[in-house]
């Protein structure tokens, strides 16, 4: 099979800045609205509604207003370090996308799948992904060369690699069910409403929500950005547009998350009637709201308290849940 | 194709840094530029920092990083597992049931000895 | 053609960022610097069809072990960019000695007949791995899970001692 190389290449170029637009408004800005939208209901309060009609272009008009903030190096940060810790991190949270499933569209009687590329490698490509976010929060904490930014990266980075390892295990446990680590694979070994793996595999289900909100350092993850506890921890230093591009990689990656949690869990694009986008689209955002939801709902756990789960419970449960699986599959199967 | 493939996510990596990097672009040539001293001084609260940046950090950090590496290996044992045990029937479960349980042991060793607990 | 330009690419980048971390003054960026290594050498990995090795690279080498050395560089001192004079009054010398070396090296490689393979490239993908390990190298396997353990409890020990 011949390979067209421009062609590719423009197709590339074209498809990550689609992406990237996307995320920029679908994640950042709509996400951010939303959070603020849902934070306020729950909290009987009005959230953002002055701003155009109820209040959609509140982030618009926010993003405006970074544009327009000074660029400020401290004078005792490292300027290349401290620069490109925010590029590291946007960068990470859009590469996840790369796996993604969007849906499938039928042309001409095959069913092609809407993702970028469906590597062979699909889960732990995202995986992989998720732990470079780590080094850009770790680099952004130091090179701030403050206090309050570096402790702050230490905990985000020890609370981000104690919660990657239950993470994996629900993957794999996922991908043991389905045989295979591409994304779409595991959601054409989903068939029907029960099939979805939220049933069979339940409890890899809970524990990748709660990896998942912790690996994106949301409540009740979330005390390394604390404001009561460490001013902003590791992006104290950053004003401006450097800081929303903080705030993009960790909305881009919470998304990433819910779109991982519905293709692997919910079923991805399948269900009746509606075309496969629009399912994903309702899935992912009803996990995302199930995430804002906890946000709002939970009081914020201590550091010892969230590594103590990470190790102690979900980790031996993960552990323990994959071998459960494997033996259901190996002996119980036939 | 393989090499397609990670054609695209290169390209994304630099179609992304550079759409990452153009906000920041943007605010270069908008924003005010007003060079002061006291702009540029470490945050601590609004008083004048004082002492070395860095503190005497706990071994616990290095531990947890540590611990977090050895299963971060074991996790990677996993994954090809996961998709080719089912073909290769009983003996690849009872393998990978004999690696795991060495390597619980090794949990539940730092678990007593106290390299989990934060404080 | 593209390839070639490909792994040029590569191998400029690995280079150069080992040239950094090999002789930066601050620690820090040294350390940081590995990061774009080991993604140069996840790229040769790709070029070379071993996918999966290439994801493990990324997650262990670039997500694991550089938050490791992170950690450890904060333990032990530079939390702000230790200063390390990297080079010593025999600079020039070492120069040569690497120059010499380096001339040794290109010329037998280039002048030596490699003799070309007609074996058809292992499958280095996930599949093929995990049959691999799981059938013929069972117990290079199991004992290297005996491996990481011992290496977890001997890190534990030494590191308690200290407390």
């Amino acid at each position: 099979m011949e390979v067209n190389w421009p062609i590719e290449i423009a197709r590339a170029v074209g498809l990550a800045v689609t992406v990237f637009t996307f995320l920029a408004v679908v994640a950042a800005m709509l996400g951010v609205l939303l959070e603020r939208k849902i934070g306020g209901w729950i909290q009987s309060r009005l959230g953002p509604k002055h701003v155009g009609r109820q209040g959609l272009l509140q982030t618009v008009a926010d993003t405006i207003k970074l544009l327009q903030k000074e660029h400020i190096t401290p004078q005792a940060a490292d300027a290349v370090i401290f620069n490109s810790a925010p590029l590291i991190v946007a960068v990470a949270g859009l590469l996840d996308w790369i796996v993604i499933p969007f849906g499938v569209v039928h042309i001409g009687g095959t069913a092609i799948p809407l993702v970028v590329r469906d590597l062979n490698i699909g889960v732990l490509f995202f995986a992989a992904m998720a732990s470079l976010t780590v080094v850009g929060i770790l680099a952004g904490g130091f090179a701030s060369n403050n206090k309050y930014s570096l402790l702050g990266g230490l905990r985000s980075a020890s609370q981000m690699i104690s919660y990657e390892l239950p993470l994996a295990t629900a993957l794999i446990a996922v991908a043991m069910q389905a045989g295979t680590l591409s994304t779409v694979g595991i959601v054409k070994a989903q068939d029907g409403w029960f099939g979805s793996f939220a049933f069979s595999q339940f409890p890899a289900f809970v524990i990748f929500l709660i990896a998942a909100t912790a690996e994106v350092n949301r409540v009740p993850f979330d005390l390394p950005e604390a404001e009561s506890e460490l001013v902003a921890g590791y992006f104290s230093e950053y004003t401006g547009m450097r800081f929303a591009l903080f705030q993009l990689g960790e909305y881009a990656e919470m998304f990433a998350m819910a779109a991982l949690a519905t293709t692997l869990f919910l079923g991805g694009w399948k269900g009746p009637v509606l075309p496969g986008l629009v399912w994903f689209l309702i899935k992912m955002y009803a996990v995302v709201f199930f995430l804002m939801w906890t946000r709002w709902t939970f009081p914020r756990l201590r550091l010892d308290q969230l590594l103590n789960l990470s190790w102690k419970v979900l980790l031996p449960a993960g552990l323990i849940w994959i071998l459960l699986t494997g033996f259901a599959i190996t002996f119980l199967a036939k | 194709m393989l090499l397609v493939d990670w054609l695209y996510v290169g390209i994304f990596v630099i179609v992304g840094a550079i759409m990452a990097a153009l906000p920041l672009g943007i605010v270069w040539v908008l924003s005010p530029r007003l060079a002061l001293p006291q702009k540029r001084m470490t945050y601590e609260s609004g008083v004048v920092p004082f002492g070395q940046a860095w503190a005497q950090f706990n071994v616990r950090y290095y531990l947890f990083g540590l611990i977090f590496v050895i299963f971060d290996v074991e996790v990677i044992y996993l994954y090809p597992w996961a998709i080719v045990f089912r073909q290769l029937g009983k003996f690849a479960f009872v393998e990978m049931l004999i690696f795991l349980v060495i390597l619980m042991i090794g949990l539940a060793y730092a678990w007593r000895k106290g390299a989990l607990e934060w404080a | 053609m593209g390839e070639q330009a490909a792994f040029i690419i590569l191998s400029i980048i690995t280079l150069a960022s080992a040239v950094v971390v090999v002789n930066s003054n601050n620690v820090v960026r040294a350390a940081l610097a590995l990061v774009p290594t080991f993604l140069g050498v996840t790229g040769l990995y790709i070029m070379l069809q071993a996918e999966f090795v290439a994801g493990i690279q990324v997650l262990i080498y670039a997500g694991a072990i550089t938050v490791l050395i992170l950690f450890v560089i904060m333990l032990t001192e530079g939390g702000t960019g230790l200063r390390i004079r990297q080079r010593n009054e025999q600079a020039p010398l070492g120069l040569l000695t690497a120059a010499a070396l380096a001339a040794i090296l290109i010329s037998v490689l280039t002048r030596t007949e490699w003799p070309k393979s007609t074996a058809t490239l292992p499958q280095y993908t996930a599949s093929a791995i995990g049959n691999t390990f799981l059938t013929n190298s069972v117990l290079a396997f199991e004992v290297s899970s005996l491996v990481l353990l011992i290496s977890l409890m001997g890190a534990i020990i030494i590191a308690r001692r200290e407390k």
